[in-house]
């Protein structure tokens, strides 16, 4: 979408925010009730975080805010002005899919793709805190991460080779 | 479903947070957010006023203080489990901290919003309460100090009154060579607890000293077993002196059934997560912590 653009007209009841997205400014007014979530998807067009359960259970929603892993359908948009989010779309970088994006895709960590956004980004965080997990320490890592096709062998397997890798 | 509409407010200090509650009868406090607006999503809560207390960065600390360990109403929950001052200090806390839902929740979540929240299965309002923590509240008429002891009256009800936010929860620290264990049931990682334990345990000469033990998932909040613990101390501390406290605390509690768990079944866990914990607790005061 448009960079630090107002998306929508204001109307009395909204606030504009503005959201910084994977390096890039995203502004718009919106309702206090918004979620986090449906602004990532809708007025900033990023489909790519996705909701399963919006009670923070299943862990589709997952992104990044100011570096911590956040629910984003738990967090309404307008608490997110200011702040800095990561979401799938900023994992890979000129198109070129990451080391953890690939280790996805080598070891059949996805099926329909719909965990796998939150996946990745819990991922994320889980390496960049503790760069050698067990495999123990992997599962209990994205156990707020629910799949309903993999049985989780495969992610799990993918997050051990993306920490191998990064040696 | 979608939130219903709301009036937001994000104020800046906490006396404008106490005002704008005093302003709006139909306000609810917004700290981590982690069980209130899965309500609002679901249209359970429908509170017409927000009062967003996430930018009151005064409230975020970690610190000794008075004997124990202060800790700030907005500090999250993966901050306690992470701080090397809750580990060294009171390690329950921070153990008990690590088994709050997921790192996601954890992040967000805060130790003001539990406590004021007092879910029956949430995991720190028991571990709290097993220590004799304070909670610090403060309203339109001041500050004021509560006992864990007295906080909890019923299912998400406290001794809060309209208008207070919870400041600081304090708890004493536990001294070297007091043993102490939180135990679990949950069905997956994560979960809130079917029955979950908190106990210290002080040992001397063989005998037990002293003991808390604290369960959740069988009341409407936390539930200290006194009975069982006076009937321990002086004991040996042995598995079979543990047993018979898991046997006296099961007789106490008066759980519910629901779809997790019937009542039967929690009350027969507790005889043997109360054991576990003891068992746990004495490993860690002849060992060290």
């Amino acid at each position: 979408m448009a960079m630090s653009e107002k998306l929508t007209k204001p109307r009395p009841d909204k606030q504009t925010i503005t959201v910084t997205i994977n390096g890039q400014q995203y502004a718009a007014d919106v309702e206090p009730r918004k979620l986090l979530a449906d602004f990532i998807r809708e007025e900033c067009g990023l489909t790519g975080t996705h909701l399963g359960c919006e009670h923070g259970v299943c862990g589709a929603c997952t992104v990044l805010m100011d570096d911590r892993p956040v629910r984003s359908c738990l967090i309404f948009a307008v608490q997110a002005d200011g702040t800095d989010i990561l979401t799938v779309e900023g994992l890979a970088k000129d198109g070129e899919l990451n080391t953890l994006q690939k280790a996805f895709m080598e070891n059949h960590g996805l099926q329909c793709g719909f965990c796998t956004p939150g996946m990745l980004i819990t991922a994320t965080d889980l390496l960049s805190r503790n760069p050698h997990p067990t495999e123990q320490e992997i599962r209990e890592g994205i156990s707020g991460n629910l799949c309903r096709c993999t049985g989780y062998q495969g992610i799990v397997k993918a997050i051990q080779s993306a920490a191998e890798q990064t040696k | 479903m979608k939130p219903a509409a709301f009036t937001y407010f994000a104020p800046t200090t906490l006396a404008e947070a106490i005002t704008l509650l005093q302003e709006h009868e139909d306000a609810k406090v917004l700290s981590g957010g982690q069980s209130l607006v899965p309500a609002m999503n679901m249209r359970l809560a429908r509170p017409a006023v927000l009062v967003d207390i996430n930018k009151l960065a005064d409230l975020e600390y970690i610190r000794e203080q008075g004997g124990g360990i202060a800790i700030g109403g907005l500090t999250r929950h993966y901050d306690v489990e992470v701080s090397a001052l809750v580990k060294e200090r009171c390690p329950l806390l921070a153990a008990a901290a690590h088994h709050i839902g997921y790192p996601a929740i954890r992040h967000r979540g805060t130790m003001g919003g539990t406590v004021a929240h007092n879910d029956p299965a949430a995991t720190l309002p028991i571990v709290l309460r097993c220590l004799g923590a304070k909670v610090t509240a403060a309203g339109p008429n001041g500050s004021r100090s509560i006992d864990m002891a007295d906080f909890s009256l019923g299912i998400y009800t406290t001794a809060l009154e309209a208008g207070e936010i919870v400041t600081e929860v304090w708890s004493p620290v536990i001294p070297k060579g007091t043993g102490w264990s939180w135990q679990e049931l949950t069905r997956h990682a994560g979960d809130f607890a079917l029955v979950a334990v908190a106990a210290t345990l002080q040992v001397k000469d063989g005998k037990v000293a002293a003991a808390s033990i604290t369960l959740g998932g069988v009341g409407d909040g936390p539930v200290p077993v006194d009975d069982a613990v006076a009937a321990l101390v002086g004991q040996p501390a042995t598995v079979e002196s543990f047993i018979k406290a898991g046997a006296a605390a099961a007789q106490k509690v008066e759980p519910e059934s629901d779809i997790h768990a019937s009542a039967e079944y929690r009350r027969e866990m507790v005889k043997v997560f109360v054991r576990r914990a003891l068992v746990e607790a004495l490993s860690r005061a002849q060992g060290g912590n």
